[in-house]
């Protein structure tokens, strides 16, 4: 979703500042998902809000619809069965879709100059027109968000409305959320509101009670209240402790400017030992050796 | 609707959307308020949020309500009145009651006439062959002066509290436990975390839908539910009450507004066969009080009555012509939907008009409904979409199955505008009444209802001028004052229920003070006259369009108190009451019971009942004159006896739904189902046994879809693409389904096939020594629209309803499911 | 062309077609990588017609180049095993670099450099393909998990990178060591030539002739 923009932060692929002189807070979404019903009407919304519409689908004995995150389906209601103690059930319905993470692994896998987008509020947002669809950002994203367009070959994912939140407006899934369980406002105010929702669990027999913003990405601008928060993976499996997979830090970290460094050394290297050395001709005396 | 009126004396949500937040417990049963209701949902998660609420969700499935409840506690299919009845138990044999409350506010001194008994699952009075009561022996002692007879000491053995203490004493632990298959731990739990809000400082509020309604002792099971609050004292308080959740946008509206078969406008009821005399009839409704000084507020029918006439016909209602009395249609009996498709099976109707209804999918046992269609001559359907019904003549293969050349109903389709296209009120649950404008133009040739009626009524008044007829009158001396008649406007609609003054009217007690002249609109029901000086065409909406203008557009949401009452947000039904029987929130003093959540008091300087809400009690009616606040119930208070008021009993009693997996009544084997339910003959021999169809089927809506709508708009149908039903695991594992699985689901209708949905949210319960398993079956699929086509689920739900409204036993029959 | 007495003959036109064929393909995916690679390379994209061209067209040119390698790789092969004389040469090989190749054994057809860089490039470009093949998002990525598309793309750029490396030095050489161009690009050598680089494949050449 692009605008024109004075408050970029990070820009994929560029070396030299983005136009960064407009400063704005930081904003997050939080998703309280104990109070979350899995109504789907933030599916709803970012269908309606976005244009998106994907395939009528068919039901695969769950509640997941449609079955995955797709280019039309930027966030997902995932639900899980489960039972933390014996005999104790709880259905976990988690709303899937970009985290926008402080450190963004899109952003440093992305080979294409303005792609990916990170602004001074945080949010991390795909500028498909300068997508060249090598879903780099797909090998880069911890939580798996990015989808790859097999009509366009752009990728897709949730921009936070950031068209919305550059209005002045909230993002459109929690402009429609019925029971209050995705807010947002600045991070500051989404954490503060966040340990009161985590105080009231704790009451409420959740012990193990917390948010979930991973340090492992320099936390998100998308966070969660969990109500078992030492186990994430029980929500569809949220990573306990996302990170930046060593690789792809090895690979758009050190190897660029190493290897660049390697090729423009090997070149001068090669032109010094020319003029320090000269050419390695056939010698005189070979040549008069060979006309004998 | 029809156990409240019974209980509080009127049929509606005694509270309102906001006011559950607050509320100290909540209790979602018969109902799954988060899957139907999300967006009212909100206040339950604001309850909990910031009055630190307890949700407590009773269900048979693990629903996405027990989601984010505090405490889930299952249930049989169809146990309610078990489990609540042996909630009531606890509660007497506990000591958990608000007793203040239950003897000044209830009739528990009331005694009770000597004949009326309860022996073996039978009230006192039954008729085997014709499968009723006879009801004279279900009343009050009355002593000479007229009044009931009261025990204040409640020694009496025959007052009204020992009665229901002898009544519910069977419902022991052990036999709920047995009944419902809830497990005792968990009943007990519940009861205890019901039973805190005894103190008058805590509410609890209860929340409900079609999860109670939609059962063949439906009524009674709500009932039950109002008398556990009413010994709790949460009838009238803030954060109390019980809530009937409506599913349909306005169709709080359609019951108000009389749409029902045997009503009238405003909860006035048409006359029976034998009630040709006017002056009996209204006598009959103008009910006396039956303690000195209750208000028994039915006593101004005649009024509300008249006006009503006067709406309808103006100057050709007069007070020699009994106000056109005869013009109306006197019942024999009651024609709800059941009985007029039974006819029609029958083939004893010609025609039907299906406006904003879809009977092939909505109602039960598809095959007949189908049947029944095929024996008309013609079927108009009115609708915005092109649905099952009006397609139901055409082959769908396997969905629908039928062939359309021995198919002779003429079928027209009338496309019309839906809410959004149209300017206009909706009601919702909360009995609030909210104008809304229209957003854009219908398409095409649609046509809003108001303008397809009035181009209908015009066509056959034209008939019924040029060609005569068997009964004219009605239709050619219809008042039709609207400025272009083939489209009435909304608002000159509701300015007409509103009511107005056709001559000047005057205060009672000062002749000489004018209170609306000739022609102005008047500003609330206590306006209304019996003398044919005011016209009303719904006598509770009185007050929603008065000479200050539009009173449902209003959008102040100012909320002075904090509780969430906005007074000048719309306007809420009776005379803009947001909270009913709301001098039930004070002591019988007149000082709040809680003063957290004051709704009224009385003030002794100005000597006014005065607070936050428009006090539902006459405001100058001090607190010695003892005037009850319930005060549409001649009692002038609540009923924990039914009286006659309900068909089968003035206790409820669990009866097992008319298929049950447990081919017996635990309480009382010779009497299992309801005693007192209409069952068609052809209907009976359709009934399927437990050995047959061993599982509970349950039908039930997801919060993706509405109904039989959303599956037409392609947003819902991404959302929720395919039908599916729902089974536990050890269901699954003994029949090996896996989930994804196509699966065959069968009752003794007909069958359905549909993706097996394998879940841990289901689980077997222990109900009286066996093993029952429920199929959940969602209802939003049929053979019209985007979504994945499916088999309409109605084709496995039994013709039998309640024995009260009627409404369909969708919840609780029984099936059988294999593998495809 | 004429054949000249004076010269061998030392690759014969199927061998230079092949290796040009070889060494234009890897040019063009050296500048369309580098595209990729690093935000300073990114503009050599518009060689290709822009980003989104150079994405498509690269596993093209990719696999263009590995078939055209391929058969490179049977071709010589065996000229490429590694002996004892090759090791020698390779222990005098900074003798070599300093431009004294006097105390140098006598090198084959190819030199013991030679025989080392053929063998690099072959293991680079097997890595090329095998991960090339599993970054391939329009085609293949989707059959591997997230993991292995990771460990794929450092494999790719550290292949590439190491690939390109050598090339630079194999041009460099090629550039150094005076007519050696025209080897590849004509097929013949003057006979001093050859007898100053390859003395052993001289003699073989020319059946013991000093």
């Amino acid at each position: 979703m692009a605008l024109q923009s004075l408050d970029i932060q990070r820009r994929s692929a560029t070396t030299t500042p983005p136009p960064g002189v407009r400063q704005t807070p930081k904003v997050a979404k939080l998703i309280d998902i104990s109070k979350c019903i899995g109504c789907k009407a933030c599916q709803a919304a970012c269908m309606e809000w976005n244009d998106l519409r994907d395939d009528v689908g068919t039901t695969a004995g769950v509640y997941d619809n449609p079955r995955d995150l797709n280019e039309n389906t930027w966030t997902l209601m995932r639900y899980a069965e489960v039972e933390p103690e014996k005999g104790t059930l709880e259905w976990l319905i988690r709303k899937d879709g970009c985290m926008h993470c402080a450190d963004p692994g899109c952003l440093k896998a992305c080979p294409a100059p303005g792609a990916v987008i990170q602004y001074s509020n945080g949010i991390v947002d795909f500028h498909e027109e300068n997508c060249i669809g090598c879903g780099y950002c797909v090998t880069g994203c911890p939580f798996n968000i990015p989808r790859l367009s097999p009509k366009d070959s752009k990728v897709y994912k949730c921009t936070l409305c950031s068209d919305r939140v550059m209005a002045g407006l909230e993002p459109a899934c929690v402009k429609t959320c019925p029971t209050g369980a995705i807010l947002f406002g600045t991070k500051a105010d989404m954490l503060h509101h966040a340990a009161g929702r985590v105080l009231d669990l704790k009451s409420r027999g959740f012990a193990r009670a917390g948010i979930y913003d991973p340090p492992g990405v320099g936390g998100t601008h998308v966070m969660y209240v969990l109500q078992h928060a030492d186990r994430p993976e029980l929500y569809c499996g949220l990573p306990a402790e996302p990170s930046i997979s060593p690789m792809v830090s090895l690979w758009k970290g050190a190897a660029k400017p190493l290897a660049s460094l390697a090729f423009g050394m090997v070149a001068a290297g090669a032109f010094f030992h020319y003029v320090t050395k000269g050419p390695n001709e056939v010698s005189e005396e070979t040549g008069k050796e060979g006309k004998k | 609707m029809a156990s409240l009126a019974t209980t509080f004396g009127r049929g509606a949500m005694t509270n309102h959307w906001v006011d559950i937040k607050n509320a100290d417990i909540v209790v979602v049963m018969g109902g799954n308020a988060a899957e139907a209701h999300p967006c009212g949902f909100k206040w339950v998660t604001e309850a909990k949020a910031h009055n630190n609420a307890k949700l407590i969700v009773i269900d048979p499935r693990f629903t996405r309500s027990a989601a984010v409840a505090d405490y889930y506690a299952p249930l049989r299919s169809g146990s309610d009145i078990a489990f609540l009845g042996g909630l009531i138990n606890y509660l007497l044999t506990h000591d958990k009651i608000q007793h203040e409350y239950v003897k000044k506010f209830t009739d528990a001194t009331f005694l009770v006439s000597d004949g009326y008994r309860f022996e073996n699952g039978l009230f006192s009075g039954y008729d085997k062959d014709k499968r009723s009561y006879d009801k004279t022996s279900w009343g009050y002692q009355k002593g000479g002066d007229g009044f009931v007879l009261t025990d204040d000491t409640l020694q009496n053995p025959r007052c009204v509290f020992n009665l229901l203490k002898q009544h519910y004493a069977r419902y022991t632990v052990d036999m709920v436990v047995r009944v419902t298959g809830t497990p005792k731990e968990q009943f007990l739990k519940v009861c205890e975390m019901i039973a805190s809000t005894s103190a008058p400082d805590k509410t609890a509020t209860f929340l409900y839908a079609l999860g109670w309604t939609q059962h063949s002792t439906g009524t009674q099971m709500i009932r039950t539910t109002a008398m556990v609050q009413l010994l709790l004292g949460n009838i009238g308080m803030a954060g109390g009450g019980i809530n009937a959740l409506r599913g349909h946008s306005n169709i709080q509206g359609l019951t108000d507004l009389g749409l029902l078969s045997n009503l009238l406008p405003g909860y006035l009821t048409l006359a029976g066969d034998k009630e040709q005399d006017f002056k009996a009839f209204l006598d009959k409704r103008a009910s006396k009080p039956l303690r000195p000084g209750q208000m028994s507020y039915w006593q101004n029918y005649p009024a509300f009555h008249v006006s009503l006439m006067k709406s309808w016909y103006g100057d050709a209602a007069t007070l020699d012509n009994n106000w056109c009395y005869e013009w109306l249609p006197k019942l024999d009996k009651v024609y709800d939907v059941l009985q007029v498709f039974e006819m029609m099976h029958q083939g004893k109707l010609n025609g039907y008009f299906a406006q904003g209804f879809n009977p092939l999918a909505s109602f039960p046992d598809k095959a007949k409904i189908g049947a029944a269609l095929a024996k008309l001559k013609y079927l108009v359907v009115i609708d915005p979409l092109a649905t099952e019904t009006s397609e139901f003549w055409k082959n769908f293969g396997e969905f629908n199955d039928v062939d359309p050349s021995v198919v002779q109903t003429e079928v027209f389709r009338l496309p019309s505008g839906c809410f959004a296209e149209e300017d206009g009120s909706l009601v919702s649950s909360s009995r609030v009444l909210q104008w809304h404008y229209k957003g854009a133009d219908a398409p095409a040739e649609a046509r809003g209802d108001a303008e397809i009626i009035a181009g209908l009524f015009i066509k056959l008044r034209e008939m019924y001028r040029k060609e005569g007829g068997a009964f004219p009158d009605p239709i050619l001396n219809l008042s039709w004052p609207y400025m272009i008649p083939a489209s009435p406007s909304p608002d000159e609609l509701a300015r007409e229920y509103n009511g107005k003054a056709l001559a000047d009217v005057t205060d009672p007690k000062d002749p000489a003070k004018v209170l609306a002249k000739a022609g102005e609109q008047l500003a609330g029901f206590a306006q209304l006259r019996n003398d044919g000086s005011t016209a009303c065409g719904c006598w509770i909406f009185s007050g929603a369009w008065t000479q200050a203008g539009n009173m449902m557009a209003r959008r102040d949401n100012s909320d002075p108190s904090g509780l969430g009452n906005t007074p000048n947000w719309a306007f809420a039904w009776p005379a803009n009451r947001r909270i009913i029987y709301n001098r039930a929130s004070c002591d019988p003093a007149g000082k709040p019971w809680d003063p957290k959540r004051t709704v009224i008091s009385w003030d002794s300087k100005s000597q006014k009942w005065q607070g936050m809400d428009v006090p539902d009690m006459r405001p100058d009616a001090a607190p010695e004159q003892n005037v009850g606040p319930f005060i549409m119930n001649p009692e002038g208070v609540a009923r924990l006896f039914g009286v006659d008021k309900l068909a089968e009993g003035p206790f409820p009693e669990h009866y097992e739904p008319f298929e049950t997996p447990l081919d017996t009544n635990p309480l009382h084997p010779g009497v299992v189902s309801n005693p007192a339910a209409r069952v068609f003959k052809g209907d009976l021999a359709a009934l399927g046994t437990s050995k047959d169809f061993p599982y509970i089927g349950t039908t039930y809506r997801l919060t993706e879809h509405f109904h039989f709508w959303t599956k037409h708009a392609k947003i819902n149908a991404i959302l929720q693409p395919e039908q599916f039903v729902e089974i536990d695991e050890e269901l699954a594992g003994k029949k090996g389904i896996k989930s994804g699985d196509k699966v065959k689901v069968s009752s003794k209708r007909g069958h359905i096939k549909a993706v097996a949905v394998v879940t841990k949210r289901l689980k077997a319960l222990d109900v009286d020594g066996r093993r029952v398993h429920t199929v959940g079956i969602p209802i939003h699929w049929g053979f019209k629209g985007v979504a994945k086509n499916g088999y309409i689920a109605n084709t496995l739900t039994p013709f039998v309803g309640d024995a009260n409204t009627q409404t369909p036993e969708f919840k609780s029959f029984l099936v059988t499911i294999e593998k495809v | 062309m004429k054949k000249d007495p004076e010269k061998l003959s030392r690759f014969t036109a199927a061998e230079r077609a092949n290796h040009w064929l070889s060494a234009l393909t890897f040019i063009l995916l050296a500048l369309s990588g580098l595209a990729f690679f690093h935000p300073a390379f990114y503009p050599l994209n518009q060689l290709f017609g822009g980003g989104v061209w150079t994405r498509i067209l690269h596993p093209f040119i990719g696999l263009m180049m590995a078939i055209s390698f391929c058969v490179m790789f049977f071709r010589f092969r065996k000229l490429n095993t590694i002996t004892q004389t090759d090791r020698e040469w390779l222990g005098h090989v900074r003798e070599m670099v300093d431009g004294d190749d006097r105390n140098m054994p006598e090198a084959g057809k190819f030199n013991g450099g030679q025989k080392v860089l053929f063998w690099l490039l072959v293991a680079c470009m097997a890595l090329l393909l095998l991960s090339g093949i599993v970054v391939w998002r329009a085609y293949f990525s989707f059959m591997f998990p997230v993991s292995v598309i990771r460990l794929a793309s450092v494999v790719h750029a550290a292949g590439a990178a190491g690939m390109i490396l050598l090339i630079i030095g194999h041009i460099y050489m090629a550039i150094w060591t005076r007519e050696s161009m025209g080897a590849m690009l004509y097929g013949q050598v003057r006979r001093v030539w050859a007898r100053q680089h390859h003395p052993a494949w001289f003699r073989q050449m020319t059946g013991g002739d000093k």
